[in-house]
């Protein structure tokens, strides 16, 4: 049977789109920025408790918001820690629309990271041009073959990829360990494992140097932006994306469209291992000069917070992103200004991902920023 | 007994499910709630069982207002109801479901198994509702799973029992047998509320009727005297028609041929054994069968979704044995999927995403890897319009429409593209009378275009309507063949067949 329509009035009224709805508003903007306020109140609760003084709990909130976004100086560190996180977050957020829970951005980060430095000593002939965009192509390529390991598992064993992903972790640790003592990547005359520098001509260039050589900011923050361009060209304009979501929000209907699963899983769980990757390599190329053991300080775990903040939408991940690059440049000054530890902007960072997760818990919190409930959700 | 129920007013939100709703039932009687799906037939019984408090009015037992807190209370003051979805623990024997949660006990809290199956036997030889307390409830047929939901109630000294839908899982005899526990439960005194969109039932069944519309009773009806027409208009809001429009037969070609197919479960237990069809052109071929022997199977494999063990499929003078869902998609096969909530659309898509679900990929819609939306979008609206899918704007997420209306997004998305066989699994489940004509419409309209059209469904009357020959599946096998050219389907054939009874004619 065939149907050939046209375009008739009726039809027409139905391509109007409906303006942005309220309960969308409320979830996307008014959950978030009131889990920020109450993780910050809940945090100056917690330095109450451990005996910090008002006036230094006042001190300290003011050196966090200086110290983020404070000066020409804070601000470029905020940018700087935002870039790895919001890339490795972009990767996590594209898992999760696909259905994956994929923890192990971590071992992608740093498995990517010294691919990245390992190109770029080895090749140090070559010219910038080509180094280092070289460079941050095989952080992407290692990542994405690291992170294809266990969409694999998957998609061929039903594995489930929380588990295979921790378990890539750990075994990236002692692999990185083991990496950074071979001859041929550990600094000589060292006997720590610390890996040769990344030669100049690799380096993601600093962007103020020439305002204040103290200025970190790299030109990962382009590579940064065009990722989450990308993302969201390829989540919600190709026909790739479209599988990743109709996967990710019910896989059934989706085999039932014809997609394939497995292709799904692996090319996904591959496409978040190339971003992590590169988040890997551009804190290597742009921020540390050489890998250590451990050199992603977690970055891959906060990623998960930052893509969950951001409600998986590559908009939403820059967004949380900055905000915890803010938190983290803020805290350091939080540390220096006031003398609280470094270890409350971890807190915080947890409550605010916790409120995050349970919105009715913010709902009950703030019942006057929310609209009456009741209507539709709740229709048996 | 005697449950009141007056004015009640139940909204959520700004929707309103139940407005001044007033009825009443009492003991040894069978009252008929007849009402179409989202009539807020459910949710008026979710009230009556303590699940939801009502907004307005009030509920009276013998002359007593009373006021549930929550579902306890409810079923305290004897008010018992079997859902429409059983809730029954699989792995647990029929003694252990009935006691749950009001488990005997003895000295030490230890489970008094014992009393709760001599009960269990006693409910079942005072109302007929003859179960073996020992058998474990995953090795029974759907009928006698029911009547441990009923004995469940009645072990909690229900004299209100609410039944929602219960002939929905059941065949013609089961249904006959049902009826006669029904009987048998009004005899001994208990207040019956039989809840259904089925008219020949309720006419059959109950006692008074009483009639849902949009949240509101619109009317009651002797069943005695009623005529299904008038039942029909009153519960739909506007006349229907009964009869499926079809001209006569004209079939063509064969386009789809399975030949000895073989396919199996999960558990490699053989679901589908040895069966052999073909659907020509121009005809619809009905595919009857109890729930559960094999025709859900037959169709995935028919669809790409199961690989058979054995046996080829054809279509067109092709083999399409092991081709992918996709290759079928694109050789023209549509599929109406037999769960549109869990396979057919995406809940959380928009109207124009769900029409594209399987035909993104397609060049009308597509460039290189890029889809282009303005395209889908204007598509979506055009099959929308035409299918008749009610929505404001494609721009909805497909899970805030109605069932009725998804239903009809997926019968749009399907047909609204090249296809040459449509394979439609329970295309009108739970489907309001309005949406299952205009559906039945349609499929009627695909065979007229010379379409081969395949339909499996529960509900015998759907296939009784719409075929041209029924083939009837009993235990993963064709048990029988009926064909339309004789005038009138034998529906007490048919029915036997579908319980596996002797008489049924095997087919080759």
């Amino acid at each position: 049977m065939t149907t050939q329509g046209t375009l008739d009035a009726a039809s027409r009224a139905l391509l109007k789109r409906a303006a942005p709805g309220r309960a969308a508003f409320e979830d996307l903007v008014v959950v978030p920025v009131f889990a920020v306020i109450v993780a910050l109140v809940l945090g100056a609760l917690t330095m109450l408790a451990t005996d910090v003084d008002l006036p230094t709990i006042g001190r300290s909130y003011v050196a966090l918001l200086v110290g983020a976004v404070g000066s020409l100086n804070a601000i470029s560190e905020t940018l700087t820690a935002a870039i790895p996180l919001v890339l490795a977050g972009l990767g996590l957020a594209l898992g999760f629309r696909a259905g994956l829970f994929n923890i192990g951005a971590e071992g992608q980060l740093l498995m990517g990271g010294i691919a990245a430095v390992i190109v770029g000593f080895s090749l140090p002939g070559l010219p910038f041009a080509l180094l280092m965009p070289l460079c941050l192509l095989a952080g992407a390529l290692v990542g994405a073959l690291y992170a294809s390991i266990a969409g694999w598992l998957r998609a061929a064993t039903g594995a489930h990829e929380v588990i295979s992903t921790i378990m890539l972790n750990l075994i990236s640790y002692r692999l990185l360990d083991y990496i950074l003592r071979l001859p041929t990547v550990q600094l000589s005359g060292r006997a720590d494992p610390i890996s040769k520098p990344v030669p100049l001509n690799a380096a993601l260039p600093r962007l103020l140097d020439w305002i204040d050589p103290n200025l970190r900011l790299h030109a990962g923050v382009f590579l940064m932006l065009a990722a989450v361009a990308v993302v969201y060209w390829l989540l919600f304009r190709t026909k790739l994306g479209f599988e990743f979501r109709a996967s990710g929000e019910n896989p059934d209907a989706a085999r039932y469209a014809g997609i394939r699963a497995g292709w799904v899983i692996v090319l996904a769980m591959a496409i978040a291992g190339a971003l992590a990757g590169l988040a890997g390599a551009s804190q290597v190329l742009g921020v540390l000069g050489r890998a250590t053991p451990g050199f992603s300080a977690g970055i891959g775990f906060d990623a998960i917070a930052v893509a969950l903040l951001g409600r998986s939408h590559p908009v939403g991940v820059l967004l949380a992103g900055l905000l915890f690059g803010a938190l983290e440049a803020g805290g350091r000054q939080m540390q220096v200004d006031a003398g609280v530890s470094i270890d409350l902007i971890g807190i915080i960072q947890a409550l605010i991902i916790v409120f995050i997760a349970a919105p009715l818990l913010v709902r009950a919190i703030f019942p006057w920023g929310f609209r009456r409930h009741g209507s539709e959700e709740n229709r048996p | 007994m005697q449950v009141e129920l007056k004015g009640i007013t139940k909204r959520f939100g700004p929707v309103v499910a139940n407005r001044d709703v007033t009825l009443s039932v009492k003991g040894g009687e069978v009252l008929g709630l007849l009402g179409e799906n989202g009539a807020g037939k459910s949710t008026l019984m979710n009230v009556l069982c303590g699940l939801y408090a009502q907004d307005e009015g009030e509920i009276i037992i013998d002359g007593d207002p009373v006021s549930f807190g929550g579902p306890g209370a409810a079923i305290a003051a004897g008010i018992g109801m079997v859902h429409q979805h059983f809730m029954l623990v699989p792995v647990f024997t029929v003694a252990e479901n009935v006691v749950l949660g009001v488990e005997p006990t003895g000295r030490l809290d230890r489970l008094d198994l014992a009393s709760a199956r001599a009960k269990v036997t006693e409910i079942g030889e005072k109302y007929g509702l003859h179960v073996d307390p020992d058998e474990v409830i995953e090795n029974l047929p759907v009928g006698v799973q029911q009547r441990v939901e009923i004995i469940k109630v009645l072990f909690r000294s229900a004299d209100l029992v609410i039944l929602d839908e219960p002939t929905a899982v059941l065949t013609p005899q089961e249904v006959e047998e049902f009826f006669g526990i029904v009987r048998s439960l009004r005899d001994a005194g208990k207040a019956i509320i039989f809840i259904t969109h089925k008219l020949g039932e309720i006419t059959e069944i109950a006692d008074r009727i009483s009639v849902l519309r949009a949240g509101e009773i619109v009317g009651e009806a002797d069943p005695k005297t009623a005529r299904l027409e008038d039942l029909a208009q009153m519960m739909v809001g506007r006349p229907v028609s009964f009869d499926v429009d079809k001209p006569p037969l004209e079939a063509g070609a064969p386009i789809l041929a399975v030949q000895d197919l073989v396919v199996l479960r999960e558990d490699d237990a053989v679901a589908v054994d040895r069966v052999s069809l073909t659907v020509r052109s121009g005809e619809i071929v009905g595919l009857a069968g109890v729930q559960g022997n094999g025709q859900t199977e037959l169709i995935e494999a028919l669809t790409g979704l199961r690989m058979p063990a054995a046996g080829t499929i054809t279509y067109q003078g092709a083999d399409i044995t092991r081709a992918t869902v996709r290759v079928r998609h694109r050789m023209g096969i549509a599929h109406i999927p037999e769960d549109r909530q869990r396979s057919g659309m995406i809940g959380a898509f928009t109207v124009a995403e769900n029409m594209v679900l399987d035909t993104y990929y397609d060049d009308r819609f597509s460039r290189g890897p890029q889809i282009i939306w303005p395209k889908v979008h204007e598509q979506a609206a055009i099959s929308a319009t035409e299918f008749d899918v009610r929505t404001p704007s494609v721009f909805l997420r497909a899970g805030h429409l109605s069932g009725g209306n998804q239903q009809k997004l997926v019968v749009a998305r399907e047909l609204s593209r090249e296809t040459k066989l449509v394979i439609a699994a329970q295309p009108t489940r739970g489907l309001d009378v309005g949406s299952v004509e205009y559906i039945h419409r349609r499929l009627v309209e695909a065979r007229q275009e010379g379409d081969g059209v395949l339909i499996m469904s529960s509900e015998l009357d759907e296939i009784l309507a719409l075929s041209d020959r029924i083939l009837v599946m009993f235990k993963g096998r064709i048990v029988a063949e009926f064909d339309a050219t004789a005038a009138a389907f034998d529906k007490s054939a048919i029915g036997l067949a579908m319980a596996g009874g002797a008489g049924a004619e095997v087919a080759a």
